[in-house]
């Protein structure tokens, strides 16, 4: 079972039957169970999600991507202070990263009272954190490898050569 | 005073397509999947329309050269050393309105009146009328389930094809799937030589075959020198309404061809070639990942016809696999599976002797509707 391909085609659709996905591998299904449970267990894939477009959804979501500074010292490092900020349900997405600063937070909130909030006194108290900057998402066009607009519709002839 | 009444003979002995009438019928029908297309579901790489769009915004618009942008044709001359074929950029190489335009560009150049053109079939449906068109004498050469639908020196044998002037391949094959190897493809190039044919092979397939590397009969022994070559930008690089293709041969074999093309289309599209240079330049990624979404589906739909008890062969090539109906009636079957379960695809009987009882069925459909087509197909197969 070569699991680069059905890591491929999970991240297409995940939400492909087992039997759809050996047909399409052309391998077995209790294969291919194995390997997703063999996936699973050694933590390469983490989970199932749906990719949402919240400017569809009626109820209010907010999303935020916040920038923050730290300071490291002899006793802690980006590890320490990465689990702390992981542990608040808030953060949908935790990374540290190269460049002007150290962690990039994905936050998201019912309202930008309750993401700038979670900001001020969840975040920026942090010791080692000097510096936040928040921003919030406006709109978004693609995500997760899915554009969000409308759509092309298949404007190709029905039958064709 | 009626136009009818001035039809040439060449025009007027070609019968109507029979393509053309399956998409008048899927037309009349609401909510059809179809799974009788032969283009690509994808739109063009994105970095191949954006040089389009920016040679239009530099002002691009004139004729190119007779035989295409002397960029691109270098950018091909590289491009096709993966499969084995060096041609010059020079002299060895033309750009064309699509691999359609080259291979009636070949038909016109190479075809004398009564000169007999050998077309192994099941066939795409462009070669006998083209054929017919520059005044030559088609000749089918069926090919068979049993062999996988490739050529085999029996089958042309078999054909009479040895009194053949012109030979046309198509592999992989459009309507079969059917690709043929190295070994024998030799086998086929050595009754080329042995009778003295001349090859015009449509390698526009090409890239896409999923279980070994394309191998061209021009790369053969012997075969360069009486070979033309066809490939294209629309299927591998999902550029159909771009309208690009290109034809490699000997000089003075493509000289005869550009005599036609500099009268009959001066350059082929120039904002297309454009795009077709940043195709090459740039885009292999994006064909690789269609491919691997085409090999999927090939799968999926081969194991699927394996379920339902449908007889097919496993494809390796194109978009298409081609199956036997139960009862061999492909017409009906496709008539009756249109109507009752909304699903086109097209009977093998249109694309010549060795087609009937079989269904053309393409693959360039989304997984999604794949998935809900062959449920549809099994429940029309099984009565249920
Ligand atoms: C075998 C074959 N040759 C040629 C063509 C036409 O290609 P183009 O779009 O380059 O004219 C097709 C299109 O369906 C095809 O299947």
């Amino acid at each position: 079972m070569d699991k680069r391909s059905l890591l491929d085609l999970l991240r297409r659709d995940a939400r492909e039957s087992v039997d759809d996905i050996a047909r399409q591998l052309g391998a077995d299904a209790e294969a291919v169970a194995a390997a997703l449970d063999e996936l699973e267990a050694d933590g390469v894939v983490r989970g199932y999600q749906a990719v949402v477009d919240w400017d569809r959804v009626a109820d209010e979501h907010v999303r935020a991507q916040v920038e923050v500074d730290v300071e490291l010292d002899r006793e802690t490092g980006y590890e320490e202070i990465a689990t702390r900020i992981a542990r608040f349900p808030e953060v949908a997405t935790l990374r540290l990263v190269s460049g002007d600063y150290d962690f990039f937070i994905e936050v998201e909130g019912e309202s930008m009272h309750d993401v700038s909030n979670f900001v001020s006194e969840r975040i920026a108290p942090i010791p080692e954190v000097t510096k936040t900057v928040t921003h919030f998402v406006m709109d978004s066009y693609k995500e997760e490898g899915i554009e969000l607009g409308d759509g092309d519709d298949d404007d190709r002839l029905s039958v064709s050569p | 005073m009626t136009f009818g009444d001035h039809l040439s003979e060449r025009v007027e002995q070609v019968p109507p397509s029979g393509i053309r009438r399956f998409f008048e019928l899927a037309e009349e029908v609401d909510d059809v999947i179809s799974l009788g297309v032969g283009e690509p579901d994808f739109s063009a790489p994105w970095a191949a329309r954006t040089a389009a769009i920016d040679s239009l915004e530099r002002g691009k618009t004139s004729y190119t050269s007779n035989r295409g942008m002397r960029e691109l044709r270098e950018a091909i001359s590289e491009r096709v050393t993966r499969y084995g074929q060096e041609y010059d950029p020079e002299d060895e190489i033309i750009v064309t309105t699509g691999a359609s335009e080259a291979v009636d560009l070949a038909f016109r150049a190479f075809v004398d009146q009564g000169d007999v053109v050998a077309i192994p079939q099941p066939s795409y449906i462009s070669y006998t009328p083209g054929a017919l068109f520059a005044g030559g004498e088609p000749l089918p050469v069926p090919t068979h389930a049993e062999d996988e639908f490739k050529l085999t020196p029996e089958a042309l044998e078999a054909a009479g094809a040895d009194e053949a002037d012109v030979l046309v391949l198509c592999y992989p094959n459009n309507p079969t799937g059917a690709v043929m190897t190295d070994d024998e493809l030799a086998d086929v190039a050595e009754f080329v030589r042995e009778h003295d044919l001349i090859v015009l092979s449509d390698e526009i397939y090409a890239d896409l075959r999923y279980e070994d590397d394309h191998a061209s009969i021009a790369t053969h022994p012997g075969m360069r020198e009486r070979t033309i070559v066809f490939n294209g930008f629309s299927k591998a690089y999902a550029m159909t309404g771009l309208r690009l293709g290109y034809a490699m041969g000997p000089p003075e074999a493509i000289d005869a061809m550009n005599k036609v093309h500099q009268y009959a289309m001066l350059s082929a599209p120039t904002t297309a070639q454009y795009a077709a240079l940043e195709a090459l330049r740039s885009c292999d990624d994006a064909v690789e990942e269609m491919v691997s979404e085409y090999d999927r589906r090939r799968r999926f739909v081969l194991a699927r016809f394996e379920e339902m008890g449908m007889d097919c062969f496993e494809a390796k090539g194109a978009f298409y696999v081609f199956p036997e109906v139960p009862d061999g009636d492909d017409e009906a079957f496709a008539e009756g599976l249109l109507e009752e379960q909304n699903v086109a695809l097209v009977p093998g009987s249109v694309f010549g002797s060795g087609g009937e009882g079989h269904l053309r069925v393409s693959y360039a459909t989304s997984m999604k509707e794949l998935r809900v087509a062959m449920n549809r197909i099994e429940a029309y197969v099984t009565g249920t």
